[in-house]
C-alpha cells in the first residue's frame, strides 16, 4: 500500500497520446503526433521550440480553445478531449488565462475596460485596478491600447488573464514581439503571478534564455515532445541573457 | 455600462460613416412607411367622423317620378331605418367670362331645416330660405370665387334664373365632386347646389313628388335585401337602381384612393427594410471578419457563443432602432403634413391626424426583423468561429488569372487592371451582392419614376388617341337625330359623332353593377373604342365590350351571356354576349354599337349627346350657342378635362412619387458608399503597400476606385432591369377600379436613374479618394491583418 503524501505534486494536467490535424488553406498541418505530458500544480514550465514544433497546438489544447484528433486530455477531473462546445467555454471562463503573442487587446476598450471584459463574467475576479496594478500599470489605466507601448499592452494582456484569478496562464511567446528590456518587465509580472498566486504557468517561446527561469523546460519538435529538462536552479527574469 | 457593450459602442462610433448611411435608408423605409399609414389612418378616421357627423347615407336611388306617398313604402322595406326624399336636377350654368357653360346639380333641402341624411357643413352662410336661394359646394365657390351674396345665372327647364349664393357648404355626398359622366373632378365646370324644396318643385313641376331618395339602413339589416326591396317599390316609377354606398361615386373614388395609397405605403417600404438589411448584413460580415482576433480572445476568455453573436447582434438593434426611431419621428411629420395637403384635396371639415400606436409598433418590429434576417449569417459565422482558429492570421486569399487572363488576353491588361479583375473575380460574391446593392439604387428610382412615365403615357393616349374630339355635349334629354344635324350645323363645328348613353343593371349570375352602356357609332373617328394596342375594337350587333375590370366584378368571361336591365325608357331587360374585354385605363365602362343599342331600347335613332371637333378660331361662337340652348345639358371641354386629370395627378400621386425619388437618392448614396468604403479597409494595406513601392496616390485610387467603376457600371443595366420587374410587381399591386396604368418605362427613366446612382457613386468615390490620399503608410503596414 502506498500513502499519497501531501507534499506529492498533484498533475493538474493529464495528456496521452494527443495528435492534431488540420487544414490550413490548401494545406493537411500535423501539428502534433503523438503527445504524452503532466503538468503539476503550481509549477512553471517553458514549452520550448522552433517556430511550427505544435507548441501552440498544445497550449491551444490545453486551454480548451481546440480539441485533440485523437488522444486523451483532463484538467484535473475534467475530460476536456471529450468536452463539448460549451463546457470547453465554461472551463476556459473559470479556470484558464490566456496571454497571446499580439496581445489581443481590443483597441476600442481602454486598458482598465480591457481587463474589465474579463472579471464582469468570472467567478471571482480581483478588480482590474488591482490587476493592473500587479503589472504595474496603475497609471494607465485609462489608455487604449494605441497610446501604450507593445510592452504596456502585453502587461494589459497580463491582467486581464490573471484578473479572474486562474489556476492556469497560458503564454503564447508572450515576449515574441518585445524587446530585451520590455521583454524582462513581462516576464516578470508572469513570474510574479506564478510566485503568488501559485497559478500553474506555461510559457511558449523560442527563445532557450526564457528556459532559465522555469521549474520544468518542455522541448518540442516536428509535434512531439523531444526531451524534458528540469532546472535545479532557477534564474529571475532579471538574470537572464538573452 | 459593461465593457463589452462600451466595445460595440465605439466599434459603432468607428463605424459611424458606414452606420449613418444605414440608419438613413432605414429610417427613409420606415419614414415612407409611418408617414403613408398615419396618413391613411388619419383620413379613414377623418372620414368615418366626417359620415358620422353628417350622417352619410347607406342607399342613394334614382327615379323619374314618385309620389311623396311612396316615400313612406321605401320606409316600409324591412331594414330601412330612415328615408329622405329630394328633388335632383340637372342644368347649365352660364358664368360670366367663362365661354363654355358650366354644369350643376340642384338638390332639394328640406324647407327651413338639414336634410335626415347627408347633412351640409356649413364653411359660411345658413340653409336658403327664400325663393331662388342656394347654398353651393365649396370646391365650386373656390373655383370661380363665389361667396355668400354671389348671384349665378342657371338655366333651370329652359329659363334662366338668377341663383343668390347664401352658404358655402361641405357634403358627404360630394368628397369627389363629379358631374353626370365625367371620370374626373372639374371644380371650375361643376358644382352642386342645394334649394329650398318648395322652390325646385316648383321650377320643375315636381310638387308632391320626388325623384331621389337616400336611405339609411337599420343595424344588422341586409343591405342586398333593402336594395333589391327599394328597387321593387320604384320600378314603376323609372327607378334607377338602388346604388350601396361602396359604389356611391364620391365614396367609390376616395376609397380607390385610398386603397392605392395603402399599398404605395407598404410595398416601397419593404424595399428600403431590405436594402438596408443587405447593407448592414454586409458590414457587419466586414466587422466581424476584421475582429476575428478580438472574437478569438472573447472566447479563451470564456465568453459563450451566445454572448459573442449576442454581442454584434446589439449593434444591429442599436442602429435599427436609431432608423426606426429617426424615420418614425420623420415620418410622423410627414405624415401629418401630407394628411393636411390630402384634407384640403379632399375637402374634409376638419384635419384630424392620428398615429395609431401599432404603426410605429410595426416600424420597429419590421426594421429589427428585417436587419436581424439581413445579418443572422454573419452572427452565426461570428458565434461558430472556432477560438484556436482565429487565433491564426487568415490563410492568404486564393486568387487565381481570371477568365479573360485564361483565354489568352493578358497582354491587354496591365498589373493593376489584373488586380481589379482578380479581386472581382476572387469573391464573386460579394461582388455580386455590392452589384446588387447598387441595382437596388437605380431600381427604386426607375420604379418611382415609371409611374411617371405611366401617367403620363395615360393621359397622352387619352388626349391624342382616345378623346380626339374637342368637345363633348350631353343633352338634358335624349333626342333624336335631328338634334345632331342641328349641332353639325352651327357655324364653327367641323364634325360630330353621336353617343348614346342608358343607365342599366348588368347582372350576371348573382352579381350586379349599375353602370351606364355607351352605345358607340363605330364609323366615328372622334371618340373610339380602342384596345391596348389602339386598334379600335370590333362591335357586332347585339354584342357588348365592356372594360376587364367590370367584367371581373361581374365575374364574366369574353363569350358569356349577360343580362342587360336598362333603368330607361321601356326598361327593356335583354340577354347579350360579351364580344370583348377591353384593357383601358379609366373607370368601368360597357360599350354596344350605336344601331343596336338603339334597336335593344326600341327607338330609332335617339342619341344622348355628341362629340364635336371645333374650328379654335370659332371656339367661343360655339360655346356661345351650345350655351343659348336649353336641349344642351352640360359641355365637357377635353383640353380642360385632360388638364384637370393633370393636376389631379400633380396634387395626388406626385406627393408620393417625389417621397420616393428623394429617399431612393438616399439607397443609392448609402449602397455605393458602403461599398467603397469597405473596399478601402479591406485593402488599405496592399495600397499601403503599393504606395510604399513608388505607386502614385492616382495610381492606387485607380486600383480601388477602378474596382468601383466595374461595380457600378455592371449594376445599371442590372438595376434597370430589375426596377423594370419591380415597377411591374408594384404596378399589380396598385391598379384600382378606376385607374390601370399600362406598363411603361421611359428611356428617360432609365437615364435618369442610372445617372443619378452615377452621380452618388462619383461623390463616394470622391470621399474615399480623400480617405486614400490621407493613408498612413507607417501606420497601416504596422498593424496586423
Amino acid at each position: 500500500m502506498y500513502v499519497l503524501a501531501d507534499d506529492t505534486p498533484k498533475a493538474v494536467f493529464t495528456a496521452r497520446g494527443l495528435t492534431k490535424v488540420y487544414r490550413m488553406g490548401e494545406v493537411e498541418v500535423h501539428a502534433l503526433r503523438g503527445v504524452d505530458l503532466d503538468l503539476y500544480q503550481g509549477e512553471f514550465v517553458v514549452l520550448l521550440g522552433p517556430s511550427g514544433s505544435g507548441k501552440s497546438t498544445l497550449l491551444n489544447i490545453l486551454g480548451g480553445l481546440d480539441v485533440p484528433s485523437t488522444g486523451t486530455v483532463h484538467y484535473r477531473d475534467h475530460d476536456l478531449s471529450a468536452a463539448d462546445e460549451s463546457a470547453l467555454t465554461a472551463y476556459r471562463r473559470d479556470h484558464v488565462g490566456f496571454v497571446f503573442q499580439f496581445y489581443n487587446l481590443i483597441p476600442s476598450l481602454t486598458a482598465r475596460e480591457n481587463v474589465a471584459l474579463v472579471t464582469e463574467i468570472a467567478r471571482e475576479p480581483m478588480t482590474p485596478e488591482a490587476a493592473l496594478e500587479l503589472v504595474g500599470l496603475t497609471d494607465r489605466q485609462d489608455h487604449f491600447p494605441a497610446q501604450l507601448s507593445g510592452g504596456q499592452q502585453q502587461r494589459v494582456a497580463i491582467a486581464r488573464a490573471i484578473a479572474k484569478r486562474p489556476e492556469v496562464l497560458l503564454c503564447d511567446e508572450p515576449t515574441g514581439a518585445l524587446d530585451i528590456t520590455t521583454g524582462v518587465l513581462v516576464l516578470e509580472a508572469i513570474e510574479r503571478v506564478n510566485r503568488e498566486l501559485g497559478t500553474t504557468t506555461a510559457v511558449i517561446t523560442h527563445n532557450a534564455a526564457i528556459a532559465q527561469m522555469a521549474d520544468r523546460v518542455i522541448h518540442i519538435a516536428d509535434g512531439r515532445i523531444a526531451r524534458i529538462d528540469v532546472n535545479t536552479k532557477k534564474l529571475s527574469p532579471g538574470e537572464l541573457e538573452w | 455600462m459593461r465593457a463589452i457593450d462600451r466595445k460595440m459602442l465605439r466599434d459603432l462610433w468607428h463605424l459611424r460613416g458606414q452606420a449613418i448611411a444605414i440608419i438613413l435608408v432605414m429610417a427613409s423605409g420606415v419614414a415612407l412607411f409611418v408617414s403613408q399609414l398615419s396618413m391613411l389612418d388619419s383620413l379613414k378616421g377623418t372620414r368615418a367622423d366626417y359620415y358620422r357627423s353628417q350622417r352619410f347615407a347607406d342607399v342613394f336611388v334614382d327615379c323619374k317620378r314618385a309620389p311623396l306617398s311612396v316615400a313612406e313604402r321605401l320606409r316600409e322595406v324591412p331594414g330601412v331605418a330612415r328615408v329622405e326624399t329630394r328633388i335632383s336636377l340637372d342644368v347649365t350654368l352660364d358664368i360670366p367670362g367663362m365661354p363654355e357653360p358650366a354644369a350643376a346639380r340642384l338638390l332639394s333641402v328640406p324647407d327651413g331645416r338639414q336634410p335626415a341624411l347627408n347633412a351640409l357643413f356649413f364653411r359660411s352662410g345658413a340653409l336658403p330660405a327664400a325663393p331662388d336661394e342656394c347654398v353651393i359646394t365649396e370646391n365650386f365657390a373656390k373655383a370661380h370665387g363665389f361667396g355668400p351674396g354671389s348671384r349665378i345665372i342657371a338655366l333651370i327647364n329652359g329659363r334662366r334664373r338668377e341663383l343668390a349664393v347664401v352658404g358655402v357648404v361641405l357634403s358627404p355626398e360630394y368628397v369627389y365632386a363629379l358631374g353626370a359622366g365625367a371620370l374626373i373632378p372639374d371644380n371650375k365646370r361643376f358644382g352642386v347646389f342645394w334649394l329650398r324644396e318648395s322652390d325646385l318643385a316648383a321650377a320643375y313641376d315636381m310638387e308632391g313628388a320626388f325623384n331621389s331618395a337616400t336611405l339609411q339602413l337599420a343595424p344588422g339589416a341586409n343591405e342586398r335585401a333593402v336594395r333589391a326591396g327599394v328597387d321593387r317599390v320604384l320600378a314603376q316609377y323609372g327607378g334607377l337602381g338602388a346604388v350601396p354606398r361602396a359604389e356611391q361615386t364620391s365614396h367609390w373614388y376616395l376609397q380607390n384612393e385610398l386603397n392605392q395609397l395603402e399599398s404605395f405605403g407598404t410595398t416601397l417600404p419593404l424595399i428600403f427594410l431590405g436594402v438596408a438589411a443587405f447593407l448592414l448584413n454586409v458590414v457587419l460580415s466586414r466587422l466581424i471578419s476584421t475582429q476575428r482576433d478580438q472574437v478569438a480572445a472573447l472566447k479563451a476568455f470564456g465568453y459563450t457563443n451566445l454572448q459573442v453573436a449576442t454581442h454584434y447582434l446589439k449593434m444591429v438593434l442599436l442602429l435599427s432602432l436609431i432608423g426606426a426611431a429617426i424615420g418614425t419621428g420623420l415620418g410622423a411629420w410627414l405624415g401629418s403634413q401630407l394628411t393636411l395637403v390630402y384634407t384640403e384635396f379632399y375637402n374634409f371639415p376638419e384635419l384630424r391626424f392620428t398615429l395609431p400606436l401599432q404603426v410605429p409598433v410595426m416600424a420597429v418590429a419590421v426594421t429589427a426583423g428585417a436587419a436581424v434576417l439581413g445579418t443572422v449569417w454573419s452572427l452565426r459565422r461570428a458565434a461558430k468561429l472556432p477560438p484556436a482558429e482565429a487565433m491564426r492570421p487568415e490563410a492568404p486569399p486564393r486568387y487565381r488569372p481570371t477568365i479573360i487572363e485564361r483565354i489568352g488576353l493578358q497582354r491587354l491588361l496591365s498589373q493593376p487592371a489584373r488586380m481589379i479583375l482578380r479581386q472581382l473575380e476572387r469573391r464573386p460574391l460579394k461582388a455580386a451582392a455590392s452589384v446588387l446593392g447598387i441595382a437596388m439604387g437605380v431600381a427604386i428610382l426607375v420604379v418611382g419614376m415609371s409611374f411617371l412615365d405611366m401617367i403620363n403615357h395615360v393621359i397622352n393616349l387619352q388626349a391624342n388617341h382616345l378623346q380626339r374630339e374637342d368637345v363633348s355635349v350631353t343633352f338634358v334629354l335624349p333626342r333624336g337625330r335631328g338634334a345632331l344635324h342641328e349641332l353639325k350645323s352651327l357655324d364653327g363645328v367641323l364634325h360630330a359623332q353621336p353617343w348614346r348613353s342608358v343607365p342599366a343593371r348588368l347582372r350576371h349570375g348573382h352579381r350586379s353593377r349599375l353602370a351606364g352602356v355607351t352605345g358607340v357609332d363605330t364609323s366615328g373617328t372622334l371618340n373610339r373604342v380602342l384596345d391596348q394596342d389602339l386598334k379600335p375594337v370590333n362591335l357586332p350587333r347585339d354584342g357588348v365590350a365592356m372594360s376587364r375590370v367590370l367584367a371581373d366584378v361581374l365575374g364574366l368571361r369574353s363569350g358569356d351571356m349577360l343580362t342587360l336591365e336598362v333603368l330607361e325608357g321601356s326598361r327593356p331587360t335583354r340577354q347579350v354576349r360579351v364580344v370583348a374585354l377591353i384593357d383601358d385605363f379609366l373607370g368601368m365602362a360597357a360599350y354596344m354599337d350605336l344601331a343596336s343599342l338603339n334597336a335593344l331600347m326600341h327607338e330609332d335613332g335617339v342619341i344622348s349627346g355628341a362629340y364635336l371637333r371645333v374650328d379654335p378660331d370659332r371656339e367661343a361662337d360655339v360655346f356661345r350657342r351650345l350655351k343659348a340652348t336649353p336641349a344642351v345639358g352640360s359641355v365637357a371641354v377635353k383640353d380642360a378635362v385632360i388638364g384637370n386629370l393633370r393636376t389631379m395627378v400633380a396634387e395626388n400621386m406626385m406627393i408620393s412619387l417625389m417621397f420616393s425619388v428623394g429617399f431612393a437618392c438616399v439607397i443609392a448614396f448609402g449602397v455605393v458608399y458602403n461599398a467603397a468604403r469597405i473596399s478601402l479597409s479591406e485593402r488599405a494595406r496592399e495600397l499601403a503597400s503599393l504606395r510604399v513601392l513608388g505607386l502614385t496616390r492616382g495610381e492606387i485610387s485607380f486600383i480601388l476606385l477602378g474596382e468601383l467603376a466595374v461595380l457600378v457600371l455592371a449594376a445599371l443595366p442590372f438595376g434597370c432591369a430589375l426596377g423594370w420587374l419591380m415597377a411591374r410587381g408594384t404596378l399589380a399591386t396598385l391598379n384600382s377600379e378606376i385607374l390601370r396604368l399600362p406598363f411603361v418605362v421611359t428611356p428617360f427613366t432609365y437615364a435618369f436613374s442610372s445617372g443619378v446612382v452615377l452621380l452618388a457613386a462619383a461623390l463616394s468615390a470622391l470621399a474615399v479618394r480623400n480617405r486614400l490620399d490621407h493613408l498612413d503608410l507607417v501606420e497601416v503596414l504596422k498593424t496586423r491583418e
